[in-house]
């Protein structure tokens, strides 16, 4: 057991990696959730903007381009999902589900060929005297862009919700579509909206994966991912500090069992390699035990006719 | 994944109403437990796949399903290919091995073909190739050309296959460089890149500039490439999309000639139960080309090696051995029988660290 192999700075730095598709994924859900829907396509969405977004940066050179097609893709792939439960008035459980299914064929289609191809390697933050610090500079400020992106994205979502109009009216929609109906405002349209945002998160994050995380195009290269942040949801309690905690947690206990392994610390592996579900999970349970709840109309059917 | 299952299962009860109709066609049936995107195990057992259907052309049928998780979802999926008219069905990882024998049994005419497992049956024939040997020669490599000393290995699940790849290669490494470590981090995963390229960051982190990997896809050598300096191997494949990057060389598994005697035997009707489990001398194993990132003269130690574990000459399991608690387990010139080689669940002497269970 050598504990001093491991190094705590690039500690850190890595779990925030590890972190951010999951985060990304997840807030984009909670959103989702948030206005009402129950989208279980969040593993087909991530996979799709994972190739999107690796196909673009590959044919551009430019991994900017790349995320933001990996945005476009899985917003698309949402819009489906999108026409379907709110236009057509489809279950909402099957279409997600089905969306999965379409999204992990329709990205094997599009991957074939960039397999093995290297992405261009994405710009990392370089604050000249921020970056250079020792050991805070390494951890907070030398990251990629998205894991910027999304931190930000997670405030966003938490002060929309909390403190504005729209936030309100979101709420609204996801708690009592009918009153919010009756109110005047716009259910579908704000359904549609969200479960676009919600796409272009997950999009975002399987992009992370493909061009940063990994960076290569494998098929079904998400491995579950998109399972995991809708279960974040919950477990969070439809609360965007607790997806952020979460994430951050899973990630972290992943990078840091991993690193305990390779120090050979003398515990079983067996209960490193659950700890990320364990931990996370029991931290996140403990934190509910307040009065939090799902949504009220969360995955329910809106028809304007009643 | 469990939809995909699904919705193969479906397209497969669909296959069902049109199979009666292509009897005289043998349907032969492939479960995978990745993508066949993967570029690594998967990859290479589809290529096995469409080699029987080159051979045989008309004559054959052949379907698969991938990203099998195995547990139940696999008998599912056996029994259905079972119920669709297959009359051999290849399952190729380790974890199918109890569900394939459960299947096979209420299915006595259906021929099954379990990849690394040891269960056998009158309808269950097993196959395996000799890993161990490409990575003795991987091990070889690996100790000549670390700097740091470490090698970083990444494991899959700790069964004896994976086991015996870490003992190989650690002997031919400290055979070469006594000061070499091995650090071991078991994903407990056969195939999810993102955990992969992970654990060899981790590695790497830790002052790894070797990574070794026994898993299926390609981003550990993603990973290696984006931190520069670091060597690795391809696994299963050939992987050369890496060979101007970490990649040095690999090993390779070659199905296809065994999938196609195997098919051929069915359509004869000679097929039985066997054990088969070769290495690079009949071609089951390959060692991909070494590139000149490796010294000339490691490279010739190498190839030398090959050829003599190719010839039978050599063994990479050959006694002085002790295991790691500092008994003796093979004597000088001493042999490991391949029963002791498949039930592998000991490290030896040198490797720290203990196995999961």
């Amino acid at each position: 057991m050598d504990l001093s192999s491991i190094n705590p700075v690039l500690l850190l730095a890595s779990l925030m990696v590890a972190a951010t598709p999951l985060l990304l994924a997840a807030v984009g859900e909670l959103v989702v959730e948030k206005a009402g829907v129950l989208n279980l396509g969040v593993e087909g969405m991530m996979i799709t903007g994972a190739i999107c977004g690796f196909a673009i940066a590959v044919n551009t050179g430019d991994p900017l381009l790349g995320v933001l097609a990996a945005a476009g893709g899985g917003a698309v792939l949402a819009l489906l999902f999108a026409l379907l439960t709110q236009l057509a008035l489809a279950n909402q459980v099957a279409s997600g589900l089905g969306l999965t299914l379409f999204g992990l064929g329709l990205s094997a289609l599009i991957g074939q060929g960039y397999q093995g191809v290297r992405p261009p390697s994405f710009p990392r933050l370089n604050i000249p005297g921020l970056s250079d610090m020792p050991v805070l500079g390494r951890i907070l400020f030398s990251h990629d862009l998205m894991v910027y992106l999304g931190l930000l994205i997670v405030t966003a979502v938490w002060f929309m919700l909390k403190y504005t109009r729209a936030g309100l009216i979101l709420r609204a929609v996801g708690e009592n579509h009918e009153a919010a109906h009756a109110l005047g405002y716009k259910v579908k349209r704000i359904r549609i909206m969200a479960i676009l945002f919600g796409g272009a998160c997950a999009g975002m994050g399987g992009a992370y994966i493909s061009l940063i995380r990994v960076p290569q195009w494998t098929e079904g290269m998400t491995a579950g991912i998109g399972w995991i942040a809708l279960a974040l949801v919950v477990f969070a309690s439809w609360k965007p500090w607790r997806v952020l905690l979460g994430a951050y947690l899973f990630g972290g206990v992943t990078v840091i069992q991993l690193n305990l392994q390779a120090a050979g610390v003398a515990i079983p592996v067996e209960y490193l390699a659950m700890s990320p579900y364990l931990i996370t999970i029991l931290v996140l349970v403990i934190m509910s035990a307040d009065k939090s709840r799902a949504p009220a109309s969360l995955g329910r059917v809106f028809h304007a006719s009643r | 994944m469990k939809l995909t299952q699904l919705l193969t299962t479906a397209a497969l009860a669909l296959g069902l109403a049109t199979g009666a109709m292509a009897q005289d066609k043998l349907k032969v049936g492939f479960v995978y437990v990745g993508p066949v995107g993967d570029g690594g195990w998967t990859y290479e057992h589809d290529k096995g796949r469409q080699a029987i259907e080159a051979e045989f052309g008309d004559k054959v049928e052949t379907v698969f399903v991938e990203s099998v998780p195995e547990g139940p979802d696999a008998e599912r999926v056996m029994t259905q290919m079972a119920l669709d008219g297959a009359g051999l069905i290849f399952t190729t990882s380790f974890g199918y091995m109890d569900p394939t024998i459960n299947v096979a049994a209420k299915f006595p005419d259906v021929k099954f073909e379990h990849a690394t497992g040891y269960k056998r049956a009158d309808n269950v024939s097993t196959y395996s190739a000799r890993f161990y040997e490409g990575r003795a020669i991987q091990g070889h490599i690996a100790g000549n050309m670390t700097e740091s000393n470490i090698v970083g290995y990444i494991g899959s699940y700790p069964i004896p296959e994976v086991i015996r790849g870490i003992n190989s290669a650690f002997i031919h490494a400290r055979k070469v460089n006594p000061d070499v470590e091995f650090k071991i981090v078991w994903a407990y995963t056969w195939f999810d890149p993102a955990k992969e390229a992970d654990a060899a960051k981790v590695l790497i982190e830790q002052g790894a500039d070797v990574i070794l990997q026994h898993t299926d896809s390609t981003a550990p050598l993603a990973a290696a490439a984006e931190a520069g300096n670091i060597i690795g191997f391809g696994q299963a494949s050939d992987m050369s999309e890496y060979a101007d990057g970490p990649r040095v060389s690999s090993i390779i598994d070659d199905w296809a000639p065994y999938y196609i005697a195997r098919t051929r035997a069915v359509m004869d009707g000679t097929w039985t139960s066997t054990d088969t489990w070769d290495g690079i001398g009949p071609g089951m194993v390959g060692i991909g080309e070494i590139t000149d990132k490796v010294p000339a003269e490691v490279k010739a130690e190498a190839l030398a090696m090959k050829d003599a574990i190719a010839a039978g000459e050599y063994h990479p399991f050959t006694g002085p051995l002790n295991k790691q608690d500092g008994s003796v387990w093979l004597a000088e010139g001493e042999v490991a029988d391949d029963g002791t080689l498949l039930g592998m669940d000991f490290y030896v002497e040198g490797i720290e660290g203990t196995i999961p269970n």
